[in-house]
């Protein structure tokens, strides 16, 4: 279950309905105020969060302070994953946007366009069916499918797993396919080096400014699906005037994957980021 | 927050508590927790363990962002980095996306 929206409950009850009642059988106040007046020396070096014990000011409970980020554990783990695709020469993308935006086919196009210049290989994330990795493959890439259940969002242990079952050998870019979830995903690093968030022509002009920290969180912004865009009244200036609050550094790319228009443009800055990867990597990959 | 209640749970074991009664958290605007959100999956998540009718005591914190122009810091309104002066928006995110557990209070 993810921190943000309640998803993944366990059980048939996912978020919205609650049954049960609790019943507080410790009676304490917690109206109460803590005289933080206690003193800590510390003159060692120490990296890792620890817990520290007092006794708030009524004496009745101990107080643990703690000091450590929520997603610690994730945040390792998609370090550990980046370790590892840059000890490979990987350069690595994390796909993200609402459902429907065109992800599976933008990604699918990408892979065929690329062809041999970059060898791709594609993780998809989705609650259930592999209907994406069966689309995916259609690309000639090696596809693997990560059901998540009920989980919203992809997390970097779920990537670190998927990579045992793809054959990395000979591959230049990996293609992360999140579940399509414009909030939670947000949150969770998977080690990537691009955060490629896709919005499409058909959802509205406003959805960045509805949806800030995912947009926000973005490395490269696409606008998807340019070939609706006169059917749907897609009005380009505040669009994009509304991506550039929020993302104003990220390079933009409005393409149809469909037509294949803006995709050479995509492509080759794909090729270009690999060989920036390349370069900058002391190893030499 | 399963991992954070994993947290609140493995600290509380280490401290050899046997309840939970408060927990400290600091949530920054641009983190996407929905604090609501949070306290209905807790409930429910908390429910038979040490940590159940524990409360969940949230600190808000702002988002900040650099102005590189002006040298500035700024709050952000409305979840808009645009810097009051020069009305330039900034990706310098210096505070707000925090999601933190500061403190338990255990017995």
């Amino acid at each position: 279950m993810c921190k943000d929206c309640g998803c993944g409950l366990p059980g048939e009850n996912p978020v919205g309905i609650s049954a049960h009642h609790h019943d507080h059988d410790h009676d304490h106040d917690h109206g109460h105020k803590h005289g933080h007046d206690h003193h800590h020396d510390h003159d060692h070096d120490h990296p890792h969060s620890h817990t520290h014990s007092h006794r708030d000011a009524t004496g009745q409970h101990r107080v643990l302070e703690v000091r450590q980020a929520i997603l610690e554990k994730n945040d390792r783990l998609a370090e550990r994953n980046r370790g590892f695709f840059h000890a490979r020469g990987l350069l690595v993308l994390n796909v993200l946007s609402s459902p429907g935006s065109g992800k599976t086919t933008f990604i699918r196009e990408t892979v065929r366009r690329l062809g041999e210049r970059l060898k791709t290989g594609v993780i998809a994330g989705d609650l259930a069916t592999d209907n994406d990795a069966q689309r995916l493959r259609e690309s000639g890439a090696p596809v693997v499918q990560i059901t998540t259940g009920t989980v919203c969002h992809l997390e970097a242990e779920m990537v670190a797993r998927a990579l045992k079952e793809l054959d990395l050998k000979g591959l230049d870019l990996l293609i992360i396919e999140n579940v399509g979830n414009l909030v939670c995903p947000a949150s969770y690093d998977l080690g990537e080096d691009l955060r490629v968030v896709l919005l499409s022509v058909t959802e509205g002009e406003d959805k960045p400014l509805k949806y800030p920290p995912l947009f926000q969180s973005a490395g490269v912004v696409v606008v998807s699906k340019m070939d609706l865009a006169t059917a749907c009244d897609y009005k380009r200036d505040t669009a994009l005037a509304n991506l550039r609050r929020l993302a104003p550094n990220a390079p933009l790319f409005e393409l149809s994957a469909k037509t294949g228009k803006g995709m050479d443009a995509w492509c080759e800055f794909l090729i270009q980021q690999h060989q920036l990867l390349k370069t900058r990597d002391p190893l030499g990959a | 927050m399963q991992s954070a209640l994993d947290q609140v749970l493995e600290k509380a074991r280490q401290a050899g508590a046997s309840r939970v009664h408060a927990i400290r958290l600091r949530i920054g605007a641009l983190s996407g927790v929905v604090p609501d959100a949070l306290q209905f999956a807790f409930e429910a998540l908390a429910d038979g363990t040490p940590a159940q009718g524990a409360q969940l005591l949230i600190e808000d914190v702002p988002a900040r962002f650099w102005c590189a122009a002006c040298s500035r810091e700024f709050a952000a309104t409305r979840m808009f980095a645009e810097c009051p002066d020069c009305h330039r928006p900034s990706a310098e995110l210096r505070a707000g996306r925090e999601m933190e557990l500061t403190s338990l209070e255990v017995d």
